[in-house]
């Protein structure tokens, strides 16, 4: 089936060895020892300068998790980790956390340029065109996290304005300390499992964000995160509070530079919605995969739940996976508010010898509380992709209604799709529904699209992207067009 | 135009289709082909567009001089090679327009041609679906999915009115089509007939004759093509059937 194979070669050139991403930032480093004790916990907390209660809360982690076993449940299989060959702090030299861009230093500026990340905000504030060479200017808030740190925050003065909080946690916890404590660990708790407990022991920074009682946050905001120091774990937090009748779209990014060595990326996200909150949380994860014969790549192990604590709050998940070697991942929603919604849209997409097990939890508390799942997985060369997920229905969740829709494609003879979907209602009155289906790319379609003129790649990539269609288009635009590209899709046009 | 000579082809596993196959199409006529079940008409159209799975074990195919075999099937598409597929394939999530003009700006591309934008085209496309008599929300469905069989062939129509190709390859595009439909679609070929198009209709009536007018009419049996007249040729057919002609050449 030759055309079957030269899908699997266009596939190929287009994930694995098409990683644009690869590059390395040569930059001074603060460097901790390999290693993981007391001693790194405390290092990490000292050299953020925090309160002594979050040192105990580190510590408490960190008792907790040398008591767990990793998890291995998942559809996944790597060599075993070893935790004392992991640098657990690693920071750009100068100082952290510089007062304005105009501290940054410039191969960090640099380096976000080249991955088309744009740190400057002047050309937008000031209402000038960009000069010749830089990239236009949008109006996305970013926080750019740099290994253990983030190096720069824009926007910050304007959102400030609109009384929306949007700075490094390490800051935060500084400056908005009553606010972290009362949230941190409030939704993911330190001890939820290994990875969480891993990250609450040795977390060194992430994303804050803050939007007040009735604020609609006026622009979208965006953490990239960037792994690049060697043998370094990545070890992010994210924080986002919404209050009552308060809304936000976050977007979060990220890439690695290209290495033989497989890395570990352990975060955690926790997002808290009260009342008619709404919380959109958008990703595009694009670490590296390792290469086609399944060598090096990130380990992305990550726990993110929202609570939607309020009534008729909402948060939806929307996500692209199309890096990491291992990605074990599974955004959830806890439904408690009455009427409270979740979401989760997803595509994963795996090659080579990447692995995913991912999917979501609902578990549905209050009454009246809906989820919808749609779920996309892309399956090609020798990877194993499965979805995951749980629509769990409490006694209370009176008219609690939930819809599933699990799609895989597969390209190729030698790879895997799995579907695990685990539903337990404990209420007569929900309604739960799953759908599931399972396809390929087959010769007749790309044929069909050849003899209208479409080369090989476009038409992969016009039938890929019509698979992910219902996932892609609830990315906000900027995001669209970004993940588009990295499905090596044709722009969707704007006819139609 | 189109120029076969002694064209043979196999199945990837060694079944001879195509058996010595003769044809001239000349610029600006409409040639058809009938023949009986199993006699290679959809092969030839396949082997004519590049489909993967058939051999060419000998012979020759030139399009405007170009060496139609050596070519990608999307290099023959921009040469100006359309085939009106007998099953539509349906694209899932893939809007119609969207594909339509995906395929157009290939096209145009390929060639060195100006693209169309998305205003234009639509324009375009609206036009061409009113001849059609297509209901404009034809281009919002996903490709070919939840089309009638009927809807579909029409859709294969219009692609042709749009994409306007040199030579037109239909094959059995009167299958599964109501009285109506057959007349539409007729006139969505005969709208394009002028001295740069020809086609190569493959049917198996003599119905869709009577509204797509051939030049000449050939017969398909076993692989090769055994016997070439006028129109009236079809009709002789439909009174006698495939079988004594058949009989006569073997």
């Amino acid at each position: 089936m030759a055309a079957v194979a030269e899908t699997l070669d266009t596939v190929q050139s287009l994930t694995g060895s098409g990683y644009k991403w690869g590059f390395e930032t040569d930059i001074e480093m603060d460097v901790a020892p390999k290693g993981l004790n007391e001693d790194t916990i405390r290092m990490i907390s000292a050299r953020k300068a925090e309160p002594e209660w979050l040192l105990a809360w580190r510590l408490k982690a960190y008792a907790a998790w040398l008591n767990m076993v990793e998890p291995d449940w998942a559809k996944v299989g790597y060599p075993k980790i070893d935790y004392q060959d992991i640098h657990y702090y690693a920071a750009p030299k100068k100082k952290p956390g510089p007062k304005s861009l105009d501290e940054v230093d410039p191969e960090l500026l640099k380096t976000y340029a080249k991955l088309g990340i744009p740190l400057k905000e002047q050309a937008l504030l000031a209402g000038v065109e960009p000069a010749e060479g830089d990239e236009p200017a949008r109006n996305i808030a970013v926080d750019a996290v740099f290994d253990s740190v983030s190096v720069a925050t824009t926007f910050r003065k304007s959102l400030y304005e609109a009384g929306v909080i949007f700075c490094p946690i390490s800051e935060a916890v500084h400056d908005h300390p009553d606010l972290v404590r009362q949230y941190l660990g409030s939704v993911v708790p330190a001890g939820d499992n290994y990875f969480a407990a891993l990250n609450s022991a040795v977390f060194t920074d992430g994303s804050f964000v803050f939007i007040p009682k009735g604020v609609r946050c006026p622009m979208e905001l965006s953490t990239y995160f960037r792994i690049n120091a060697k043998n370094t774990g990545q070890f992010e937090r994210t924080l986002i509070i919404a209050e009552e009748g308060a809304s936000v779209s976050y977007l979060e990014g990220c890439t690695a530079p290209q290495r033989d060595e497989n890395q570990l990326h352990a975060a955690v996200v926790e997002l808290v919605a009260l009342d008619d909150a709404t919380i959109k949380y958008s990703t595009v994860q694009n670490w590296y995969p390792g290469d086609a014969n399944g060598k090096g790549g990130i380990y992305n192990f990550v726990t993110k739940r929202a609570a939607c604590r309020g009534a008729r709050s909402k948060v939806s998940w929307t996500q692209v996976e199309t890096g990491s070697a291992i990605t074990w991942k599974y955004p959830s929603c806890i439904l408690q508010g009455e009427d409270s919604v979740g979401e989760f849209y997803s595509v994963a997409l795996t090659n080579n010898r990447q692995q995913a097990d991912t999917g979501t939890k609902m578990i549905h508390i209050g009454k009246g509380t809906r989820s919808t799942i749609v779920s996309k997985g892309i399956s090609a060369g020798r990877s194993d992709n499965t979805y995951r997920g749980l629509v769990r229905i409490l006694p209370k969740a009176h008219g609690a209604r939930n819809f599933t829709q699990c799609d895989s494609l597969l390209i190729g003879d030698q790879c895997g799709a799995h579907t695990v979907p685990y539903i337990e209602s404990r209420n007569a009155t929900a309604q739960v529904e799953h759908e599931a289906t399972t396809s390929k790319i087959n010769d007749d379609q790309l044929f069909y699209c050849r003899q209208r003129g479409l080369s090989q790649e476009d038409a992969v990539g016009l039938i890929v992207n019509g698979f992910c269609k219902d996932v892609l288009k609830e990315l906000p635009m900027e995001f669209a067009v970004e993940a588009q590209k990295l499905l090596a899709i044709s722009l969707e046009g704007s006819v139609g | 135009m189109l120029e076969i000579k002694q064209l043979s082809a196999s199945l990837e596993d060694g079944k001879v289709i195509l058996n010595g196959v003769d044809l001239t199409v000349p610029s600006g006529e409409i040639h058809a082909i009938m023949g009986p079940n199993g006699s290679g008409k959809s092969t030839l159209s396949y082997v004519l567009s590049g489909r993967d799975g058939y051999e060419v074990t000998g012979g020759s195919a030139t399009f405007e001089g170009k060496d139609l075999l050596d070519m990608e099937p999307e290099e023959r598409a921009a040469a100006g090679l359309f085939l009106a597929f007998q099953y539509p394939v349906e694209l899932p999530g893939v809007g119609n327009a969207n594909f339509l003009r995906t395929a157009f700006n290939a096209q145009a591309r390929a060639r060195g041609e100006p693209e169309l934008d998305a205003v234009k085209f639509l324009r375009a496309a609206r036009e061409a679906m009113k001849r059609l008599a297509m209901p404009d929300d034809m281009l919002k469905r996903n490709v070919n999915v939840g089309f009638s069989g009927g809807e579909k062939k029409r859709n294969e129509v219009l692609q042709m009115a749009m994409l306007k190709p040199k030579l037109a390859i239909l094959d059995e595009t009167d299958s599964g089509l109501d009285i109506d439909a057959l007349k539409i679609v007729a006139d969505g070929v005969n709208a394009l007939r002028g001295p740069g198009f020809s086609a190569l209709v493959i049917t198996h009536y003599q119905r869709l004759l009577d509204y797509i007018v051939p030049d000449r009419v050939h017969v398909l049996s076993a692989g090769r093509i055994i016997r070439s007249g006028g129109p009236e040729l079809a009709k002789e057919l439909e009174a006698t059937g495939y079988a004594p002609m058949v009989a006569d050449a073997a």
